[in-house]
């Protein structure tokens, strides 16, 4: 652990990543917080040169720094424009180990939300399924739309609950088999999936559209029930213990010997699943292991690519023509630098006219629980992002992050937008099922998707 | 004037005066105000301040004045001459929320903006129009036009259409006194004295502090074409553009990359340059579509003389654009190849390119030191780069001594030490051997006349 400790501080970080940032300012544009504030501190050079000060005893770790940590998004896009190549995703994560560890923020509320949700919920898949059908039968009897109206419960509480995702009806392991095999074509490869946990709660319908896609494509799919959380959460926000833990449990889900591949869909568990190696010290038999997962890790859009998926053909010209538009999450495009995966795959959809979205690379502000923790700033990236998907003019918002989904989706609704938001790979499984409206499915609790026109 | 620490006192009136959200003093703020993109000047600044209106630009101005502080203008600090780090005592005054256009006159084709305006949102202004402003630094999605002016910036369109300079028409100062000045019209002629805007364009913010621009603007050319030649040797790509500038062709852009740097930018973002050679020309010309095709074969001629390796023509603008994103990353991206990058800036007239660059691979050899070179060759202007580390004293030593070399040398070819960086702290050194003692006395005066008490970037150009 003290190696892993070490490669996660700035006082002991490589000097060299630090250094390599050469104030050229060729981030600024991309960085979404200075391009509000214009002020350097919230910009990525900025945060870099404070890092600096710290990493070489200019500066101490102080309030400030670390709430301008926190201010910052995470969202990469900094890292994509940056030609010098500077790893901001390791001086992020090591300047918020070292805040952590410093307890420099810690207050009794803080405590509490961080104990909860980070170290107890999203660390047990059992806890984080208990919770979700709690919470299920509390959206599903309508308690939810009476918390507003109760006066013994305070404001930012309140406003905290408005915040909870709805519940789907069913998770993961109640729409998926734990081996599905293609029903009508043979197998071609052996894949795994990962269900991830907000996904797994609130959108298995695309873990299973998932599941449905792989099988179109002669995947035999392992998915083993109760998988739970990736890590990815506690990793970006300085728990990287708990992250490692989590990476070990989930290596142990799968055969991995067996498999060709593991799948990812949600852009912000692919960015982390895909460095598990970095959590072990180098020469220990856990970091072997890792490094054998993260050459197979795949994001789906990537996998299909690679695989060369087959494109639905549709003849029947009475389907519907949506306009369809695609948001970058930022753990796709800045995190993994898939970009051009699922345009090719929505581009391969017949009937559809795909519209690019301007600055569908710009973060759309939801960045894990940061539209809980900053919402006044989560909220100005929104609306820019929403006044952006206006002007396509599209019925179709496409992202694959859930996050970005749940996001989006809210700010969508609060303007009475009639846009739908949907997981790319659901659309493929729908054009798919259009396709061939004849084949058997092994789905089961499957609600079919309404497409706009 | 000395620059002193002001008082406590003096500070608490600073503080008393600006709203929170507008004056920024803790360290955590000041530290990313220490620097440009320049290698090895630091110096955090007392406070940085946003201002929201000429008066506070005012007001600061007498508080610096009384408390023996000075004045640093700043637009997005990607300047390379260490002419935004601040002094000591230096109050930051940063312009970076002035970021409004103005007006545009399409009847006389000109646009008036605030100095914080980023360059790309100029020239995205007047594409809208099917209009064109030319002047394109490298770091144009952010720099800003008040940085521009500050810098007579350049960029690879230099060439035809020349630098910032060129595209000026009026500034709006304010002079360290505090006085409110308008200097230049909408009128495209202007005899009447000394053309006093001129003064402070590449004045680097040493003798006022500029609050609004306009610009000229230009149609946008029809047609464009860009070449890819590439060649076995520097000399040869040199050679081939004094050829070309021999023939009197003036295409819009004329640039050159070595090998290394081709390397870098390769590994940014792949291109598409060619992987064998030493050095490439990309070429760019622009016009009237017919005048185009007939400039490109003259050119295509002319470098067929010094047997090109090869040869592309980019029609499509998605690939004209992308050669061109990667030609402005150079600079950053050479970075990849060493821990401290110091980029130089020299322009000698172009007949004597060839030589420049032959001098300055024997200067590499000589001291040891690695140096790429890119460069707007169509403009004569070198940059090459010191591949070094901060932390080796020794190679730092030999650095310094080469990149004086090579100055002189730009010197004695007729050249400048600088054609678009600027001077700031970085060659302010090196300025004494391009003017004799006259000519300098005569630069420092004028600073002397229009900031008596050394109030703006004291310090930079010259002492």
């Amino acid at each position: 652990m003290n190696n892993l400790n070490s490669r996660f501080s700035l006082l002991s970080l490589d000097p060299t990543i630090i250094q390599k940032c050469i104030h050229c300012g060729m981030c600024l544009p991309s960085c979404p917080t200075y391009q509000e504030t214009k002020i350097e501190r919230n910009s990525p050079r900025g945060r870099i040169s404070l890092m600096r000060a710290i990493a070489e005893k200019r500066m101490d770790l102080t309030e400030l720094f670390a709430h301008e940590l926190y201010f910052c998004l995470g969202c990469l896009a900094c890292q994509t424009a940056c030609p010098v190549g500077v790893d901001y995703k390791t001086l992020f994560e090591a300047s918020r180990q070292d805040i952590e560890k410093s307890q420099i923020l810690n207050n009794p509320l803080r405590q509490i939300a961080r104990t909860a949700l980070i170290r107890f919920l999203f660390r047990s898949s059992f806890r984080l399924r208990t919770f979700g059908k709690m919470l299920r039968v509390y959206q599903s009897i309508g308690l939810d739309r009476l918390v507003p109206y109760l006066p013994f419960i305070p404001a930012k509480l309140k406003d905290m609950m408005a915040q909870l995702p709805p519940i789907a009806s069913h998770f993961s392991s109640e729409l998926i088999q734990p081996r599905e095999t293609p029903f009508h074509t043979k197998v071609r490869w052996k894949v795994g999936l990962l269900t991830g946990c907000v996904q797994d709660l609130v959108y298995s319908k695309i873990n299973r559209d998932t599941v449905d896609v792989l099988l179109y494509n002669g995947c035999e799919v392992i998915c083993p029930p109760h998988q739970g959380c990736c890590g990815s959460l506690h990793a970006h926000n300085g728990e990287l213990k708990t992250a490692q833990l989590l990476a070990q449990k989930l290596m142990d889900a799968f055969p991995l010997n067996e498999l060709d591949a593991l799948i990812t869909n949600a852009a912000g568990c692919g960015s982390h699943l895909k460095h598990f190696s970095n959590l072990f010290p180098p020469g220990t038999p856990w970091r072997k292991k890792a490094e054998e997962w993260d050459k197979k890790v795949f994001d789906i859009h990537e996998w299909l690519v690679k695989i060369g998926f087959s494109k639905p053909k549709l003849t029947d010209t009475s389907q519907p023509q949506p306009v369809v538009t695609y948001h970058d999450a930022c753990h796709l495009c800045h995190g993994q630098k898939i970009k051009n995966e699922p345009r090719i795959i929505l581009n391969s959809l017949p009937f559809i006219r795909f519209v690019e979205l301007e600055e569908s690379d710009h973060c759309c502000g939801s960045a894990g629980i940061y539209n809980i923790l900053q919402p006044e700033m989560a909220h100005k990236l929104l609306n820019k992002k929403i006044a952006k998907i206006k002007q396509t003019a599209a019925s179709i918002l496409c992202t694959a992050n859930p996050g970005c989904l749940l996001f989006i989706e809210k700010g969508l609704k609060k303007q009475q937008l009639n846009i739908q938001t949907v997981h790319p790979i659901s659309l493929l499984a729908q054009w798919y099922k259009m396709a061939n409206p004849g084949e058997p499915t092994p789905q089961k609790n499957q609600e079919k998707l309404a497409i706009p026109k | 004037m000395v620059s002193k620490e002001p008082t406590d006192e003096a500070l608490r009136s600073l503080i008393d005066h600006f709203p929170k959200s507008s004056l920024l003093i803790s360290k955590e703020d000041l530290i990313p105000y220490s620097f440009d993109a320049t290698a090895t000047f630091y110096q955090p600044p007392l406070a940085v301040l946003f201002p929201s209106s000429i008066a506070d630009i005012q007001w600061i101005l007498q508080w610096a004045k009384a408390n023996h502080a000075c004045i640093l203008p700043r637009g997005s600090g990607t300047s390379l001459s260490g002419a935004v780090v601040p002094q000591k005592n230096s109050i930051v005054l940063s312009m970076a929320k002035w970021n409004k256009i103005l007006e545009i006159d399409r009847n006389n084709l000109t646009i008036l903006v605030e100095p914080g305006v980023t360059t790309q949102s100029v020239q995205e202004e007047a594409d809208k129009l099917s209009l064109f402003y030319p002047p394109d630094p490298g770091s144009y999605k952010i720099s800003t036009i008040g940085g521009n002016v500050g810098h007579n910036s350049g960029g690879i369109r230099g060439l035809k259409y020349g630098v910032t300079r060129n595209y000026v028409l009026g500034l709006e100062v304010i002079l360290p006194t505090g006085q409110l000045l308008w200097l230049g019209n909408k009128c495209m002629k202007d005899s009447a004295g000394y053309s006093l805007k001129d003064l402070f364009i590449g004045s680097e913010g040493t003798l006022g502090i500029v609050s609004k621009v306009l610009l000229r603007l230009i149609p946008k050319p029809q047609e464009r074409q860009v070449i890819l030649a590439s060649f076995s040797t520097l000399e040869a790509a040199a050679e081939a553009t004094s050829a070309i500038i021999n023939a009197a062709l003036i295409p819009s852009a004329l640039e050159f990359l070595d090998r290394k740097t081709i390397d870098c930018i390769e590994q940014y973002n792949p291109a598409g340059f060619p992987k064998e050679s030493e050095a490439v020309l990309l070429i760019e010309s622009d016009g009237h579509p017919q005048a185009v095709r007939d400039e490109i074969v003259c050119i295509l001629k002319v470098l067929q003389l010094y047997n090109p390796l090869d040869i592309k023509i980019a029609e499509e603008p998605k690939d004209q654009e992308q050669l061109w994103k990667a030609r402005k990353v150079a600079f950053s991206a050479l970075a990849r190849k060493a821990p401290t990058v110091l980029l130089e800036d020299i322009t000698v007239p172009r007949s004597a390119l060839a030589e420049m660059i032959r001098k300055i691979q024997q200067i590499s050899s000589q001291y040891g030191v690695e140096i790429a070179v890119y460069a707007h060759m169509g403009d004569g202007n070198l940059h090459p780069v010191f591949l070094a580390d901060e932390q080796n004293e020794d190679l730092m030593e030999k650095v310094y001594r080469a990149m004086k070399e090579i100055f002189l040398y730009a010197i004695k070819l007729g050249g400048t030490i600088t054609g678009e960086h600027g001077v700031g702290l970085a060659k302010k050194e090196f300025l004494a051997y391009q003017y004799n003692k006259e000519e300098f006395q005569l630069l420092k005066s004028i600073k002397k006349i229009l900031d008596p008490d050394n109030l703006l970037n004291p310090g930079k150009i010259f002492d």
